[in-house]
């Protein structure tokens, strides 16, 4: 390490003021960051990794303040700096990259200009050298077509494309120190390892320091040389990243390591307390399936078409010099597959894949263009969406949705939530029948019952995920339809959430059809798999033979952009 | 662009057809006898009869709304009876009088509003955000005429600061040539200071009583749009880029906290269209308001029909307007078009 770090921060603590008084978000933590040296801080939510990089740059809430410690940057004391000392360095010593690149950016200014307004007010270009300095910083972000992307809105660009701006934005003014928070979730997995290979690649030739935060141990291992763990405000270790992989000292860090998904794993492993080789519920030991009798679940050529924007104004159709119309847009071109009971299907693809598409159509909440969807023996393609929910068969078919906050009535009690289809669909009546049916499901999702009262802000993520699962089992349904539910959440929630799906699909005899972009998770969860790419099947077959041989490039091209820890 | 204006334009054609319809119902089932009320209290039957049927009034419905339209289509609004001249020529020679009112009340207001609100939400919680919680709480509490007289009260009673709150120019004034109706402009154009003094002093006391009236909503909502986008991620990138504090709220957050202001003052628009109506009664402003006040008083439907449907005219190409406006701030909207 160098004699004197770029980044020392001692001792710090950082408090809220709440309703409740004072809250210590981070508590007196040491980080220090050499020149050149690539720093991750890995936590869960609430751990505090977030709110230290915002002390660092002093861009906390009115709220939040540093309660004590010290800064110090280059030889500057950051918590004495003044406000306009602060702003002098921000942006040109030290740069942030955020999560969620489109919101990050201004969305109704060119994405040239937001890089113009950094450069003009750190004086690094005057007014006429200031667009081609940002076409320049576009450029070297590898944006294709810089000149033309000068003038595009961030609502014209992909989430890959604006992250690309947004470092862009941060690296224009060629800065010391780049702080990175969680840079690509919600990005593709390809895009993720293009993005953070940009990163990488642009910091090294520049000599710069980087802090990635970030919740995925993967990530940080495969980028980052010094690992530093935190948890509840408080670093619990910090270590070489190669070091830290080997040999974790902490019990939260080993705890984090397990509830990671990789290859070679099962289930039952990312739990804590898991007893070695003695659970029953491991996949490969219990083949539940039935093997005879006809699929639960036909997909037969299914095609979703969405029309193009017409293209030329409307003085161009009234003359009659419109250009032909552009063929539909086919999200979904074309598939089939089949479900059997008991059985998990994967439905792998990057955004745009049409996944989504293809889940909201099972599910009958979106009309095909063509093709046949036969469940249990019937056509449910015929019936229509708006009419599907008033079919006894809409109790067989019920789903899990990405986000369990919004996902749930923000004005419905986690009772009134779970018995939200029973009221709606079921024949079960009576206040105190109704309760015992909630009791019971929340029992089977592992819910506590005295949460049930409380309302969706009152329950953490993976309550809320609970309430969720138990929402959709609540009509014993056949087919449930996964929609990446575990995406939110953190690792360790995410852990206990697989595991209680699991267990529930033996107990309950379901079939699960699971929509996810991340393959370890589907490895360990699903019997088969399908891999999507732009509305069409790629690949198919058992999730072993898929993701541990796979045949497609491009599945090939999936498995490798996932960031693996050293095992 | 043009295709955003063409396409919005198509939709106001039913809104505008409606309109038509309903103030001509409107004014036929209203209460009164518009024959009776001119043949005058000693009339016999059959001099009420005469007028009647000189007045149309003795067909069916139907046919007189087909006079009626076949009369609009040709820019005749038909005759008011107490004035005794063409509504159209009416309406034209006092609109500018309330348009200049209205959009000079709403001026001042945004001039005090916006700033206010922008400060409540910059410095949550301080004496400003007070100050702007008080002044929309008591702006909006005060009816328009009592404002008025109270301006009137203070300033031209007790002060001597303002003119007789007697019309828009006082009798020694004489009114600058006509170009835009507006006293204000025109005499600016005529280059005449001592006019435009006078309108000046005319107006203010009317305009800030509508200023007044229209406070409360555009302060609330750029408050709470601004605090809305101040929390928003890109603010934050903002400033974590260092931009300065003047840049980070004017270029970033104010723009993008205009949207549902905007949509806003559309709506404060159309309440000072009518709560004009009582403004101008308190000033003697000569504007449609009183106008349709006095012709609905009298029973006097043309007029009526004529006010209404001007404001509904106004109203839609006012939407318009904000429609272009939302257009040119956000890019979004222009996509959709």
């Amino acid at each position: 390490m160098a004699a004197s770090p770029l980044l020392e921060v001692r001792n710090l603590t950082v408090e809220f003021a709440t309703r409740r008084g004072k809250v210590q978000a981070v508590k007196s933590i040491d980080i220090s960051v050499g020149k050149g040296e690539t720093v991750a801080i890995v936590g869960e939510s609430g751990s505090g990794k977030s709110v230290t990089s915002y002390a660092v740059v002093r861009i906390l809430d009115r709220a939040g303040r540093v309660a004590e410690g010290s800064i110090g940057f280059s030889g500057i004391d950051l918590v004495g700096a003044s406000e306009a000392q602060m702003r002098d360095l921000r942006g040109r010593e030290i740069s942030m990259i955020f999560q969620n690149p489109r919101a990050a950016l201004n969305p109704i200014r060119k994405v040239g200009k937001q890089i113009e307004d950094v450069l003009l007010q750190h004086v690094q270009a005057t007014r006429a050298t200031a667009r081609e300095k940002a076409i320049a910083a576009l450029e070297k972000v590898r944006i294709a077509r810089p000149q033309e992307r000068y003038d595009a809105y961030p609502f014209e660009l992909s989430g890959g494309m604006c992250q690309r701006i947004v470092i862009a934005l941060a690296l224009a003014c060629q800065p010391q120190l780049l702080i990175a928070d969680e840079p690509t979730t919600g990005l593709d997995v390809t895009t993720q390892k293009a993005v953070m290979d940009l990163i990488v690649e642009l910091t090294r030739e520049r000599g710069m320091s980087t802090i990635l935060i970030t919740h995925d141990l993967g990530l940080a291992a495969a980028y980052c040389d010094k690992v530093v763990v935190m948890e509840k405000g408080r670093v619990v270790e910090t270590a070489a990243a190669a070091e830290i992989f080997r040999n974790p000292q902490h019990p939260y860090t080993r705890r984090l390591m397990k509830a990671t998904p990789r290859v070679g794993m099962q289930l039952r492993d990312l739990l804590p307390d898991a007893p070695p080789e003695a659970m029953t519920a491991s996949r490969t030991s219990v083949p539940n399936l039935d093997q005879g009798g006809a699929p639960l679940l036909i997909v037969e050529n299914l095609v979703k078409e969405y029309p193009r924007p017409a293209a030329g104004s409307l003085l161009a159709k009234l003359t009659g010099k419109a250009e032909p119309e552009k063929p539909a847009f086919r999200a979904v071109d074309g598939i089939g597959f089949s479900v059997r009971r008991g059985e998990t299907l994967g439905l792998v693809g990057e955004s745009g894949c049409g996944k989504s598409t293809t889940s909201m159509m099972v599910n009958r909440l979106l009309d095909p263009t063509a093709g046949r969807i036969v469940f249990d023996g019937q056509d449910i393609g015929s019936i229509p969406a708006r009419q599907f929910a008033l079919t006894p068969l809409r109790r067989r078919i019920q789903m899990v949705f990405q986000d369990p906050t919004d996902s749930l009535n923000p004005r419905f009690t986690a009772e009134r939530a779970i018995l939200d289809p029973v009221l709606r669909m079921g024949s079960l009546r009576g206040r105190d029948a109704l309760r015992a049916r909630c009791e019971e499901l929340a029992g089977l999702v592992g819910l506590p019952v005295e949460l049930i009262d409380r309302f969706p802000h009152q329950l953490s993520g993976g309550q809320k995920a609970r309430v969720g699962i138990a929402r959709a089992i609540a009509l014993n349904p056949d087919l449930v339809i996964l929609d990446e539910p575990t995406a939110a959440l953190d690792v360790s929630v995410q852990a206990v959430v697989l595991n209680l799906l699991e267990e529930l699909r033996q107990r309950l005899r379901m079939s699960y059809i699971f929509v996810s972009h991340d393959l370890n998770v589907v490895r360990l969860l699903c019997d088969r798999v399908i891999v999507m790419r732009s509305g069409r099947i790629v690949e198919e077959g058992t999730a072993e033979a898929v993701l541990g041989a796979p045949q497609a490039d491009y599945t090939r091209e999936l498995l490798t952009a996932i960031p693996h820890p050293p095992l | 662009m043009l295709g955003l204006i063409i396409a919005r334009l198509k939709t106001t054609i039913p809104s505008i057809l409606g309109v038509i319809i309903v103030t001509f119902l409107l004014t036929r089932v209203l209460p009164g006898d518009t024959a009776a009320y001119f043949a005058g209290p000693a009339a016999t039957p059959q001099a009420i009869a005469e007028i009647r049927s000189k007045l149309g009034l003795d067909q069916p419905l139907p046919v007189q709304f087909v006079s009626y339209v076949t009369a609009l289509v040709k820019g005749d609004l038909g005759q008011s009876l107490t004035t005794g001249q063409p509504v159209t020529a009416d309406l034209a020679q006092r609109l500018p009088a309330s348009a200049e009112l209205t959009l000079f009340g709403l001026l001042i207001s945004m001039a005090i509003a916006l700033p206010l609100g922008v400060l409540a939400a910059v410095r949550q919680g301080s004496w400003i955000d007070h100050l702007c919680r008080i002044v929309a709480t008591a702006g909006v509490s005060l009816p328009v005429f009592f404002t008025g007289l109270l301006l009137v009260y203070v300033f031209y009673f007790i002060l001597g600061w303002a003119p007789a709150p007697l019309g828009r120019l006082d009798a020694f004034a004489s009114e600058p040539p006509r170009v835009t109706g507006f006293l204000l402009i025109d005499s600016l154009v005529a280059r005449d200071p001592e006019t435009f003094r006078a309108a000046l002093s005319q107006i203010a006391l009317p305009a800030l009583t509508l200023a007044i009236f229209s406070l409360a909503p555009i302060t609330r909502m750029t408050r709470a749009s601004m605090l809305a986008v101040l929390g928003a991620d890109f603010v934050r990138t903002a400033r974590a880029s260092g931009l300065s504090t003047r840049a980070v709220i004017g270029t970033y957050a104010f723009r993008n906290a205009m949207l549902p202001v905007v949509t806003t003052l559309g709506m404060v628009f159309s309440f000072l269209l009518g709560a004009n109506v009582l403004v101008e009664k308190v000033f003697a402003w000569p504007g449609v308001g009183s106008y349709a006040v006095e012709a609905l008083i009298a029973s006097d439907y043309a007029p009526i029909q004529g006010f209404v449907l001007t404001m509904a005219i106004l109203y839609v190409a006012l939407n318009l307007a904000i429609d272009i406006l939302y257009g040119v701030i956000d890019p979004r909207v222009r996509l959709e078009a």
